[in-house]
């Protein structure tokens, strides 16, 4: 199964690179985008057709190493 | 006196570190290479600055599994003065020795300048020499270097004394305009609870000679040495640290 991750900083967190982008947006005349917030991604190939364990290991290495719980949360899609 | 300097992939200021400690102070120093698991009967561990590991996922993530690491953390735990420099400083908080994250900076400009650095606290084994108050002027070097932690967490650390250094400008007063980075609460260096293991961003092994243009940075290293000397912390030996003084 496959497992997608995605890192972004937790909403209490300012994350000035995301400001930037949502500034070059407005400069570029896109008033319609309110906010931006930049995060990362990532694809786990993984050796099980349980979509439950999927889950399981991708929360399990999340927590360990793919996000920083003191600045970032993340959300897993499995499919 | 030993100081063991930690290399990992990617260090840089490696060499600064072992050059401050072994030709300035005159004390012994050896490297440690980050596949090591010993620390060759050190009494001092740094982290060096430099982008460990090509600083892939986030700035000191990959460091933290790197198998020194596990013994720098045992030495942390009994006492042993641990002090991580800029990237080293990343390293602590990703391993979780210290509490904390470092965001980018929030100009996201990568900053290579002097700045002022008070010191707010001097019952570390690295701030042991100094002055309450004392402006230390010191170049720093990173992108990432905005400290955060949860409101909670900073006031946990102002209660307990544990904001070792703050940025300020030359006359020792913190300014919006002399934190570099962003920094919650202007935080530039911290302990951890049991006040061994200090964290700083900028570059000390940078300004410990005059040719390099400041030499405010040595203190911090003589520090560590007064203060194993004193017999008042335990390095390797297994001795608990015990708090040094009063602030």
């Amino acid at each position: 199964m496959r497992a997608r991750v995605f890192v972004t900083l937790k909403p209490s967190v300012f994350d000035p690179q995301g400001k930037t982008i949502a500034d070059a947006l407005h400069s570029l005349g896109y008033g319609g985008v309110d906010d931006v917030r930049q995060g990362k991604y990532f694809e786990l190939d993984l050796n099980t057709t349980e979509a439950a364990q999927a889950r399981a290991l991708a929360a399990e290495v999340a927590d360990k190493l793919l996000a920083n719980p003191v600045i970032e949360s993340y959300r897993i899609e499995v499919d | 006196m030993k100081f063991a300097v930690v290399v990992f992939p990617g260090s840089n200021c490696d060499e600064d570190a072992y050059h401050a400690a072994k030709d300035v102070l005159g004390q012994r120093a050896e490297y440690i290479w980050h596949k090591e698991t010993d620390l060759k009967n050190a009494d001092v561990v740094i982290l060096p600055g430099g982008f460990a590991h090509g600083d892939y996922l986030r700035t000191g993530a990959m460091a933290r599994f790197s198998p020194i690491m596990r013994t720098v953390a045992a030495f942390a735990a009994q006492g042993g003065p641990v002090f991580g420099i800029c990237n080293g400083f990343q390293v602590l908080l990703e391993s979780g020795l210290l509490p904390g994250a470092m965001l980018r900076n929030r100009d996201l400009k990568f900053h290579c300048e002097h700045v002022h650095v008070r010191v707010e606290q001097t019952d570390t084994p690295f701030t042991f020499a100094c002055r309450r108050g004392q402006v230390l002027r010191i170049p720093i070097a990173h992108g990432e270097g905005n400290y955060f932690a949860e409101p909670a967490v900073i006031a946990q650390l102002e209660a307990n004394r544990q904001i070792i250094f703050r940025y300020t400008d030359a006359a020792g007063k913190v300014t919006d305009a002399a934190n570099p980075n962003g920094s919650a609460a202007a935080i530039a260096g911290l302990c951890n609870d049991a006040r061994n293991v200090v964290g700083l961003m900028p570059h000390p092994e940078r300004a410990c000679e005059a040719a390099l243009g400041s030499v405010d940075g040595r203190i911090l290293f003589e520090s560590v040495v007064e203060a194993l000397k004193s017999g008042t912390i335990g390095g390797s030996k297994g001795a608990v640290m015990q708090t040094i003084g009063s602030a």
